[in-house]
């Protein structure tokens, strides 16, 4: 499977997505320049973490008018997978992908920490390597995470099960403690009506592997994993991995001039 | 000519004046004024330092680049490079909390990517005003919150650091950030303009006319009318830094850079001299080709504007279109203002016209050396001589205890580090709140552990033995997570250099921390000296603060911050000795902060260190943690807060001292090991052998903190008592 991690301006978890997705889970990985419109026949789509443009105006708010963008929504509508982790979430949501908002954290802060999610559906293309209701131990950081809608669509997503992923404590439980961020219903992983696009607030390349503090974070990427070999008839094709600390851009240099 | 209020508007002197007409064959004007002036200040000049920071060693092993240029780098193996330094932004940061500390992290970032390496981690050292203050409160809130706004978008994890509290920071709060980056061994840049007739090329944001003379600034003490000082403060943009790294690390890796130097302290100003300077060469500018942001800027303003994410780069002809494409994809400008010359000389036109024309070296090399006078402050003798009080017998220890926690200096911090990305990059293997951070190295086995230390109490009572305390619990935090030193960085935060009791701090500290990396064997590879810490009189305690890295060869041996296990050995390397003087309980129990700092034995301290770091090798800790502030009853207590089982512990010490001393004295070369108990004798037997104190004081386990002292149960606590104290502290102070 062939994986195209966008890199826009100020995207900061481009690296790390890149390497839990070609080194960790041996998924063939290229990045995708944000000028560029060509998506390279990739099979997902990953908008990665970090801070798009600064963030200024809006999280997520120029980066949608990227031209990459335009090529993006063509190929969500066109039935294709796409993930925005965060910043990723961001972006989908103020290109319309997702419905909804992110306000600031309900303590006005950053924050960067560990947390769990339960997961609601598992019947997604995102979420199907999961068990109903297992719990995921995932970190988030952001400063907008708090999701916001309007009841009618709170209703609506409840009702289609469009809520995938919500925060909730060790246990499982939905503790207000538990909802950091102080999403409306805990909502920490959103999918659209269609279910090819998932937006995610916490950083499932962040807990990819044990050495870091967790590796549940693959539950995600292996559902889309099956769900796309599945498709394709069980093709198990690995790519290889080269792995060294990233100091100059990789190679191919990420973006043409 | 000029008179004395300019000059002293310059902050220089007379006799500095003379020294320049002198070099330069004329009376300067205002422009090169000016840039001698920022250039000769304490900040960029170091003259008031210099003569004592040869002092330190600056050879070793692996060391590839000492002081002198942006930053140090050592050798780690495997082809690559750690490059490090670390920085002050002192007095910004009290002006503008939140730029203050948010360009404080974007320079010494660049100080990093300027020499070829990939910022993979922050630390920092805050130290402010007592907390019960709103003032103080807002500078932390501001400060805190500029290191996130910056570090966050920028995607640097901040992994990592130290934050005390002070009455003598409240109008002198400490902003110390260090930087340590990556790189290809063989790919490091630096600071040169070789070739005559090579284009100078001028990258990154446009010039404003912010920070002009934010280092003449930062090279006077502040009075009363400080808060005009404003304007002097630069304003970040991580966005463009972010994409200032990327296009930098490009052009690098394609090979189209010769030199770089950013533009920090004294911008264009610093980096053109200093490029020039060091290749003994000359540069010739047009001050009308430098992207301005504002109209009408005059060659003063556009030399000593501190703008920031600002790169100067030399290359050959050819290259600059390449070079110029790259950075066009990263949206950035990229314009030739120059070229290299023979002559060694600064020139620069403006509107058609020579307004500056000085010699390099004259600027960089030749600015003045003080052997400021050196005197001992009458205090340091008067609170040596201070004998502690007896313990009265009422005093309740137990609660004592929950005291200490709870105390700012000690209790938890995580209100600061959450609002910091730490784990972005996902090499963050240790996280905030242990003895040192430690960074895996992606394809190895190895980690790279880094660590900020420093307690001004013990400095101000005595500078010596706080700069080799410093050094030696910093390597000892290393140790704890199995990492040997390799390289120092410092930064030395004092008060006004021209008060001789301020100098005899500063030179008995620098001499404290050439001890003790003499000691360890380890080079300091630069580091940043901060005076003028002091507002209307008033200085900051003396504070030297100690960034060390080190390296971990396996990863998977490193032990945990807390207790892992029920029933494991809890012991103890080192010895408790009887030693109050500038212990946090002195201080909360007696109101005292006097007495003397703790005796400091290399010798035991090297080889606790080492019986620590085989042990892990070995693979027998589980916990490690060394002893600092609060001593060996808040060392225990900390092992036990950060289990994530929530395991207590139960200690047995027969030691013949007061009891308070064994349970809050805070002697020196001390470590906590915790073990499986079949491994606690093999433990012993190594320490035996290297002729190190050790045995088993206690066991893990239980829901409780219970400590016993001759058969007498002094402290008996509810673990979950006692973290919600050390939680809820901090957090505490900033409820709305």
């Amino acid at each position: 499977m062939k994986f195209g991690v966008v890199v826009f301006p100020g995207s900061n978890c481009d690296y790390d997505t890149f390497h839990a997705l070609q080194n960790v889970m041996e998924q063939e990985t290229v990045f995708l320049w944000h000028k560029d419109s060509d998506l390279q026949q990739v099979d997902c789509v990953v908008l990665p973490g970090g801070f798009s443009y600064g963030d200024y105006l809006r999280s997520g708010a120029i980066a949608r008018f990227s031209p990459i963008m335009a090529e993006i929504k063509k190929f969500a509508s066109a039935g294709g997978l796409v993930l925005g982790i965060c910043n990723g979430f961001q972006i989908l949501l103020e290109a319309g992908l997702l419905p909804g908002a992110m306000l600031t954290n309900k303590n006005l802060k950053f924050l960067c920490q560990h947390v769990y999610i339960k997961i609601e559906n598992n019947k997604t293309a995102f979420s199907r390597a999961g068990r109903k209701s297992q719990v995921l131990s995932i970190p988030i950081a952001h400063f907008d995470g708090n999701y916001y809608a309007p009841p009618e669509l709170l209703a609506q997503l409840e009702e289609r099960k469009q809520i995938v992923f919500r925060y909730c404590d060790g246990n499982g439980r939905l503790t207000e403690e538990a909802n950091v961020n102080g999403s409306l219903h805990h909502i920490a992983g959103l999918i659209n009506e269609q279910g090819n696009v998932l937006g995610l607030m916490p950083h499932p390349e962040r807990a990819s592997e044990k050495i870091v503090g967790s590796d549940d974070g693959q539950v995600i990427f292996q559902s889309i994993i099956d769900y796309w070999e599945k498709k394709a008839g069980g093709r198990k094709k690995k790519a290889g991995k080269t792995v060294r600390p990233v100091v100059s851009p990789l190679p191919p240099l990420v973006g043409s001039l | 000519m000029i008179d004395d209020k300019t000059l002293a508007d310059h902050n220089l002197t007379r006799d500095e004046y003379d020294f320049i007409v002198k070099l330069i064959g004329r009376e300067p004007n205002l422009t090169e004024l000016g840039i001698f002036s920022v250039m000769w200040s304490e900040h960029c000049g170091y003259k008031s330092s210099k003569v004592y920071l040869k002092k330190f060693p600056t050879k070793g092993k692996y060391l590839i680049q000492g002081p002198g240029e942006n930053a140090g780098v050592m050798d780690i193996g495997d082809g690559l490079a750690v490059v490090f330094k670390i920085e002050s932004h002192n007095h910004p940061s009290y002006l503008e909390p939140y730029q203050g500390a948010a360009t404080g992290v974007g320079g010494i970032l660049r100080d990093i990517f300027t020499m070829g390496a990939r910022p993979v981690a922050v630390l920092d050292s805050l130290r402010f005003g007592p907390l019960d203050k709103p003032k103080n409160r807002s500078v932390a809130e501001g400060v805190v919150s500029g290191i996130s706004g910056y570090g966050n978008a920028f995607g640097v994890p901040t992994v990592g650091g130290e934050v005390y509290f002070h009455d003598c920071y409240s109008q002198n709060p400490l902003v110390n950030v260090c930087c340590v980056g990556l790189a290809e061994k063989d790919r490091i840049f630096l600071a040169r303009a070789q070739g005559v007739g090579n284009a100078v090329i001028y990258v990154g944001a446009k010039t404003g006319r912010d920070g002009i003379h934010g280092a003449t600034m930062a090279s006077a003490e502040f009075g009363k009318e400080t808060e005009q000082k404003r304007p002097n403060v630069q304003v970040g943009d991580p966005f463009k830094e972010k994409l200032l790294l990327e296009a930098c690390l490009e052009v690098m890796a394609k090979g189209l850079v010769i030199g770089i130097q950013d533009m920090g302290a004294a911008g264009l100003t610093c980096s053109t001299t200093e490029m020039a300077a060091k290749s003994d060469t000359g540069m010739e500018i047009n001050l009308d080709l430098v992207p301005q942001r504002e109209e009408g800027m005059n060659p003063y303003e556009i030399m000593l504007s501190e703008s920031q994410e600002r790169m100067l780069i030399v290359t050959s002809q050819d290259k600059v279109k390449p070079l110029q494409d790259v950075f066009s994809k990263w949206d950035l400008e990229a314009v030739v203002i120059g070229k290299v010359t023979e002559d060694e000389q600064l020139k620069a036109y403006f509107h058609g016209e020579l307004v500056i024309d000085i010699p390099v070296k004259a600027v960089v090399d030749l600015c003045p050396a003080y052997r400021r006078p050196v005197e001992a402050p009458a205090f340091v003798r008067r609170l040596a001589r201070f004998k502690v009080p007896g313990m009265p017998p009422d005093l309740d220890l137990n609660q004592v205890f929950l005291q200490l926690v709870a105390s700012p200096d000690i209790a938890d911090k995580q209100w600061v580090f959450r609002q910091y990305d730490h784990m972005v990059q996902i090499n963050t293997i240790v996280l905030p709140g242990a003895d040192a951070a430690v960074l895996r190295l992606k394809g190895t086995k190895k980690g790279l552990a880094m660590t900020l230390d420093g307690n001004s109490l013990y400095a101000y009572l005595n500078p010596k033995r706080g700069g080799e305390i410093a050094v030696a619990e910093a390597c000892r935090n290393l140790a704890c997570a199995g990492a040997a030193p390799m390289g120092v960085t410092n930064c030395l935060n004092f008060g006004n250099p021209e008060k001789p009791e301020i100098m005899w701090q500063f030179k008995e500290a620098v001499e404290g921390i050439a001890r003790a990396c003499r000691q360890f064997d380890i080079p300091v590879t630069g580091g940043n000296v901060s005076f003028y810490n002091e507002t209307e009189g008033q200085a900051v305690f003396p504070t030297p603060v100690l960034g060390i890295v080190g390296l971990v060869d396996d990863v998977a041996t490193i032990p945990a911050a807390g207790f892992r296990g029920e029933r494991e050995a809890i012991i103890l390397l080192g010895e408790n000795k009887e030693e109050l003087g500038g212990s946090e309980y002195l201080k909360l129990v007696f109101d005292q902060e006097k007495g003397k700092a703790p005796e400091l034995d290399f010798r035991s301290e090297k080889s606790v260190q080492e019986v620590c770091r085989q042990a892990i090798k070995q693979k027998l800790v589980r916990t490690a943690h060394d002893l600092s502030e609060g001593g060996l009853a808040v060392a225990l207590a900390e092992c036990s807060i950060k289990s994530k089982k929530g395991l207590g512990f139960e200690v047995k010490l027969n030691d013949p001292i007061r009891t308070d001393a064994l349970l809050f004295g805070e002697s020196q070369s001390r470590i906590i090991l915790v073990a499986k108990e079949k491994n606690a004798g093999k433990i012993l037997a190594l320490a035996r052998k290297m002729k190190v104190k050790a045995k088993v004081i206690g066991k893990t386990g239980g829901k409780k903190m219970v400590i016993w002292h001759r058969k007498k149960k002094v402290v008996d606590q509810p673990v979950e008592l006692v973290r919600d104290a050390f939680k809820n502290s901090i957090p505490g102070y900033f409820k709305v």
